[in-house]
């Protein structure tokens, strides 16, 4: 018996009532009788506080939970679960949900506690290169479940019952695109699972793979079934190491115990997955990009339709979906669509990942039910703005979305909510934005961002939004002209609605959204060429005052020699030389320059 | 094909279903504007001019790719859409040099008609522009990214038509750029130098090497003797550049043209072609005597010859050994030429008017070079022609016609069809047949390799022996063939293959198309071979072993075909070519 047992007994009062001072005893004698002392341990416990069901046992690992115990059940449970490790299914009492796992860990920090964690229930529980840790959770039991029980149009209607829509961003409803995938006749059809993340920040599916790759690996497994594929890719970055190592480890493992490969536990189904690495270009996460990338051809995303469920890789039916999306498909088997559709708002359902970042106290991986508001994550589980900042915006998204100010707060996130507000859902970036940051700025770094990453195809997104960069970098440099915003509106609304996929048709979203909230702090730079927030130095005045001592750090430190004086004597900044990069500013120990 | 209702501007129309929105639209006369799409190649959608409003469709739907379902509401002109589109294209001219008045394509841009019919002028947007270095390494193509509007037909034409993959984007946002392999220069990648992206190419983007300033030089040296030849097919296109109609013979008006240009003798490429035939028959014949590997595959296309070098090596035993008919021309020239007007062959200057860029590249080939000298020393493309005639002013549309010069002007009518695709087959077989048979064949026209169709197969019998062709153009086909004869080693004896589209008439070097038409129109293809077609029906000698000069070129100088004196002058050798950027053949066309 490799396996170390704990066994917990529950010795509260109403327990020993029912007779579980005689089931310590036996216990105590099978462990001895048994020679297994050294590998089961066994403790009693406080009361567990489910009396009506008492006596409870507690196995661990695996926390299976027996209860309504007999003296008679003991020997059974020893004969089955600790030698044969299968446990006593009639005997337990378990009714709650997989996530519940994760809560019986961490569910008393308050950072968790008020998560729900159902695509993350397994990080940070189990050992994430141990497939025997993932066992003992429930792992491949929703496989096993869909192969002996299910037949796959079950399977895909389970998942349409469930709601779960794309985790990606768009936001697809998953079951209707495995259903047109099922639709297809071809003997060859592929399962994609897209980890190609690339917005700034975003880590979501970096740590699901990493914390628990077996539930992704369990998801696309489950639908190959469904859809009646044969091949699974995971397409995952290169810039992902640990994750990369951890899901090749995890294939492994599950090809060494059939849950890959010929004739899976005996139903006759075949499937095989295989790992192809993206050299991070941010627009291969787009699916059509994706696949040419995969393909072998440059990742450049092709106008849809055909869409990838008739025509996708190689020309075969394709299912693709993200990461979040697959591991959320074994808990939907096993705990059923109606609880997992329980769960959520209106036409978004389960829980969203979020990567909180920006000026936020708990920075981190935060799962909520959707539907939760913007604010319960940003105050209730992220802490609130560290240095008793003011809130000014959150950007949802990832560098496509949009920025919302403090009056949006109270939008419950969800796919529709979000979109109505101006924002997206993306694949789950939530930036927070204090009052020291120019949002004129903000969208600047943004549109960078995804000119840089623009695949270069279709005009509007790779000429428009070069375009747009550059109005907004004179904006920022104090060169803005009048009519400045109406031409970035322009621009903007046209490569939203003329540009060929998604990044382009978002990208102007920070631009956009910012213009529509905060448009007088464009206005401020254009008209006062004033930055507010005193990001823009190119728009800030420095002048040196009385408090001057003549050190001449601010002399040395000019790139372009506008500062003159003598030692020890108040220096002066020539205005028309200075390029207003700040460098005087931040080397004055002093307080002799002023910024205006 | 079921008929489906739509509406095009809240009004209803029939169309047929299972086409995209931009077909139906065409068949209803709407033209919507476009720039990236061209009908022979997939379907890009990179340029978004095509966009429509689709009812229920969040945003803008490229009209290129969108199909028509029944009862779809379209918009192709709203006051949104209007500005979208003009604010697309006036971003494409925001990145492009504003030089159109000393422009290549002066007047003949797509997208210079397209500014226009947007009615663009003001600008808005006007920011940094692109810069970058011309290639002019290659000796047929230069490369201009400055002018590029990245519309991606270059690279679709040269790995979906010619599978040929020299061109690639290659990096991101607003540094997108199309180039070969690494960036190397053109003349060291697999650039077979067919020309077809010139072609295609909205704007400047790839044009031919210019020499027309040489030729102009070399015809003002008055100790030069200048001899000029014409390809067949530059006659039956070169009228579309003066606004007459495709497949307009202008045969004898050209030959006035180049005299008045100042042109010594003009001769006929058509010759060079009867004197090829003579000898890859009796090739043909010879390895179907067991001398040499069959099937044999025609030599006499530039580019393909590259292109076999590069991606067929293992074939290199099958190709003929026959120069082409230009090459096999310029060989004469600097021979027998001279020396029937005792002269010095270095005297001689030797110009080839050709349809082809390709051949700019063969002409340089060291393996061609006869006793020191080039055949042929410059070769202009029918656009260059076009050009030179124009800029001295020529009236070539008006002028009264010339004949060919003696004694390489005179060509039969198998010498003409050599300019289409299937030419060459059907000229080879007129005089195969009688060398084999010692027959004339009478039925001379060979249907089944005629047409455009990619892959064309025929059989004929000789002396109660099958003879089975085949004959493929666009490099693309020929690739597609040449897997097939390689699977079933015996079922071909002779293959024709031609680099471009169509043969010569569609080659790299052939006028632009104009206003109504689009570049590789396969109607305005089949109208230049109609007018080849034409020319053969219309000769008393059809067959090229009958042309009266072609008999005295042998019986004065060279003996018979395939003796050692045709050996050296009108056979070459082929090496296999190993460039950086071979990459597989097999690019699917998307």
């Amino acid at each position: 018996m490799a396996r170390k047992f704990n066994l917990t007994l529950c010795d509260g009062t109403s327990c020993i009532q029912k007779e579980s001072k005689k089931i310590k005893e036996l216990i105590e004698k099978e462990i001895e009788a048994r020679g297994l002392s050294g590998k089961v341990t066994f403790n009693l416990s406080g009361c567990l506080g489910m009396c009506s069901k008492g006596p409870i046992l507690i196995v661990n690992p695996g926390y299976t939970v027996y209860g309504n115990l007999k003296p008679e059940d003991v020997k059974k449970i020893f004969d089955e679960h600790i030698i044969l490790k299968k446990p006593v299914a009639e005997l337990t009492i378990q009714t709650d949900h997989l996530y519940n796992r994760f809560f019986r860990v961490f569910g008393d920090v308050n950072f968790f506690g008020r998560q729900m964690r159902i695509a993350l229930r397994n990080c940070g529980v189990i050992d994430p290169e141990n497939i025997d840790d993932y066992l003992s959770v429930r792992g491949y039991e929703a496989l096993a479940k869909v192969l002996t029980d299910m037949k796959s149009e079950e399977v895909v209607a389970e998942v349409r019952k469930s709601g779960l829509r794309g985790r990606g961003g768009a936001g697809f409803p998953t079951g209707i695109k495995w259903e047109l995938t099922a639709r297809q006749k071809n003997d060859i059809k592929y399962v994609i699972c897209n980890a190609d993340e690339g917005d700034p920040g975003a880590f979501m599916d970096r740590s699901m793979i990493e914390g628990d790759p077996h539930s992704v690996l369990e998801g696309i497994i489950i639908g190959g079934y469904a859809i009646g594929a044969t091949k699974g890719i995971i397409y995952i970055r290169a810039e992902y190491p640990l994750a990369i190592k951890r899901i090749e480890k995890a294939i492994e493992q599950a090809y060494q115990e059939g849950f890959l490969g010929k004739n899976i536990l005996g139903s006759g189904f075949s499937f095989d997955v295989e790992i192809r690495l993206g050299a991070g270009a941010f627009v291969c996460g787009e699916e059509t990009a994706l696949m040419h990338s995969i393909e072998g051809s440059r990742g450049m995303p092709r106008p849809r339709p055909p869409y990838p469920s008739v025509e996708g890789l190689f020309g075969k039916p394709t299912c693709i979906n993200n990461v979040e999306t697959w591991s959320n498909i074994p808990v939907i088997i096993l705990d059923g669509a109606d609880w997992f559709s329980s769960i959520g708002v209106g036409k978004s359902k389960g829980t969203k990942v979020f990567a909180l970042a920006g000026n936020i106290k708990n920075t981190g991986l935060v799962e909520v039910p959707m539907g939760t508001t913007l604010r319960q994550i940003i105050y209730d589980i992220g802490g609130g703005i560290p240095g008793n900042k003011k809130f000014k915006a959150v950007q949802t998204g990832g560098p496509s979305g949009g920025c919302l100010p403090e009056e949006f707060l109270d939008t419950p996130i969800d796919y529709e909510s979000l979109q109505k507000a101006g924002s997206i859902m993306g694949s789950g970036g939530m930036i927070v934005i204090d009052e020291n940051s120019c949002m004129v700025n903000i969208a600047k770094y943004f549109l960078e961002f995804t000119q840089n990453e623009s695949c270069g195809k279709c005009t509007p997104c790779r000429e428009g939004t070069k375009r747009m960069l550059e109005i907004l970098t004179r904006i920022t440099e104090g060169k803005g002209q009048e009519g400045d915003i109406e031409k970035l509106e322009r621009l903007g609304t046209m490569i939203t609605k003329a540009s060929l996929c998604g990044l382009g048709q978002n990208a102007p979203n920070p631009v956009l959204s910012t213009i529509k909230n905060f448009r007088a702090e464009y206005e401020e730079h254009i008209r006062d060429k004033k930055c507010r927030a005193r990001v823009c130095t190119y728009m800030m005045n420095y002048t040196i005052n009385e408090k001057c001592t003549g050190c001449g750090a601010c002399r040395r430190a000019c790139p372009v020699n506008a500062i003159s004086g003598s030692p020890k004597n108040r220096h002066e900044i020539d205005q028309s030389l200075c390029i207003k990069c700040g460098q005087c500013y931040k080397i004055c120990k002093f307080s002799a320059i002023d910024r205006t | 094909m079921a008929k489906i209702k739509v509406f095009i501007n809240d009004k209803p129309y029939e169309v047929e279903d299972n086409q995209t929105i931009m077909q139906a639209a065409d068949t209803v006369g709407f033209k919507i504007p476009r720039l990236c799409y061209h009908p022979r190649l997939s379907i890009e959608g990179a340029c978004r001019v095509c966009i429509v409003e689709v009812y229920g469709q969040k945003n803008y739907v490229a009209s290129c790719s969108f199909p028509v379902a029944d009862g779809m509401k379209i918009y192709t002109e709203t006051k949104e859409l209007r500005r979208a589109r003009r604010d697309i294209v006036e971003l494409i001219l925001d990145n492009h040099p504003q030089d159109c008045h000393t422009c290549e394509r002066d007047s003949n841009c797509e997208l210079q008609r397209l500014a226009y019919s947007m009615g663009i002028k003001k600008r808005h947007f006007e920011g940094e522009r692109k810069k970058y270095q011309k290639d002019v390494s290659s000796t047929s193509v230069v490369r201009d990214p400055n002018k590029c509007i990245l519309c991606g037909r270059c690279v679709r034409i040269c790995s979906e038509l010619q599978k040929v993959s020299a061109l690639g984007h290659a990096h991101r946002g607003f540094k997108t750029v199309v180039m070969p392999a690494y960036d190397l220069p053109f003349t060291e990648t697999v650039c077979t130098a067919c020309g077809q992206c010139i072609n295609v190419c909205p704007t400047a983007a790839f044009v031919e090497k210019n020499y027309t300033q040489d030729v102009f030089e070399k015809l003002d040296d008055k100790s030069l003797l200048k001899a000029v030849q014409i390809a067949p097919s530059v006659r039956a296109a070169i009228g579309e550049a003066f606004g007459l109609p495709p497949g307009t013979n202008m045969e004898k008006q050209l030959a006035a043209a180049m005299r008045k240009l100042g042109f010594d003798y003009v001769f006929d490429t058509q010759f060079g072609a009867d004197l090829t035939i003579m000898e890859e028959a009796s090739e043909f014949l010879e390895r179907l005597q067991g001398k040499g590997k069959l099937p044999m595959i025609t030599s006499c296309s530039a580019a393909w010859m590259k292109c076999m070098e590069q991606f067929h090596p293992d074939l290199i035993d099958n190709i003929s050994t026959c120069k082409s008919p230009m090459s096999m021309m310029g060989a004469l020239l600097k021979t027998y030429f001279p020396a029937k007007l005792k002269r010095e062959p270095k005297e001689v200057f030797s110009v080839a008017v050709m349809c082809c860029t390709a051949k700019k590249y063969e002409s340089a080939r060291p393996e061609l070079v006869v006793d020191g000298l080039r055949g042929v020393d410059t070769v202009i493309t029918t656009r260059e022609a076009a050009w030179m005639i124009k800029s001295v002013g020529i009236d070539l549309v008006n002028i009264k016609g010339e004949e060919f010069d003696a004694p390489l002007g005179l060509s039969s009518g198998a010498g003409a069809i050599f300019g289409t695709t299937g030419g060459v087959m059907e000229a080879a077989i007129r005089t195969a047949y009688e060398l084999y048979t010692g027959e004339t064949l009478v039925n001379i026209e060979v249907d089944g390799i005629r047409g455009m169709k990619g892959i064309k197969e025929g059989k004929l019998m000789m002396d109660g022996k099958e003879i089975r062709v085949a004959v493929a153009h666009g490099l693309g086909n020929a690739a597609d063939l040449l897997d097939i004869a390689r699977k079933e080693p015996d079922r071909f004896h002779f293959i024709e293959i031609m680099g471009c589209p169509g043969g010569c008439i569609g080659g790299g070097g052939q006028p632009y198309s104009g206003i109504n038409s689009i570049p590789l129109d396969e109607a305005c293809l089949a109208k230049r071979a109609q007018a080849l077609y034409d020319l053969d029906r219309n000769k008393t000698i059809r067959r090229s072993h009958e042309n009266p000069d072609i008999q005295r070129v042998y019986k004065d100088f060279l003996g018979r075909p395939l003796s050692p004196m045709a050996h050296k002058l009108l056979h070459t050798h082929y090496a296999k070519k190993e460039p950086r950027g071979i990459i597989s053949r097999n690019i699917k066309a998307r």
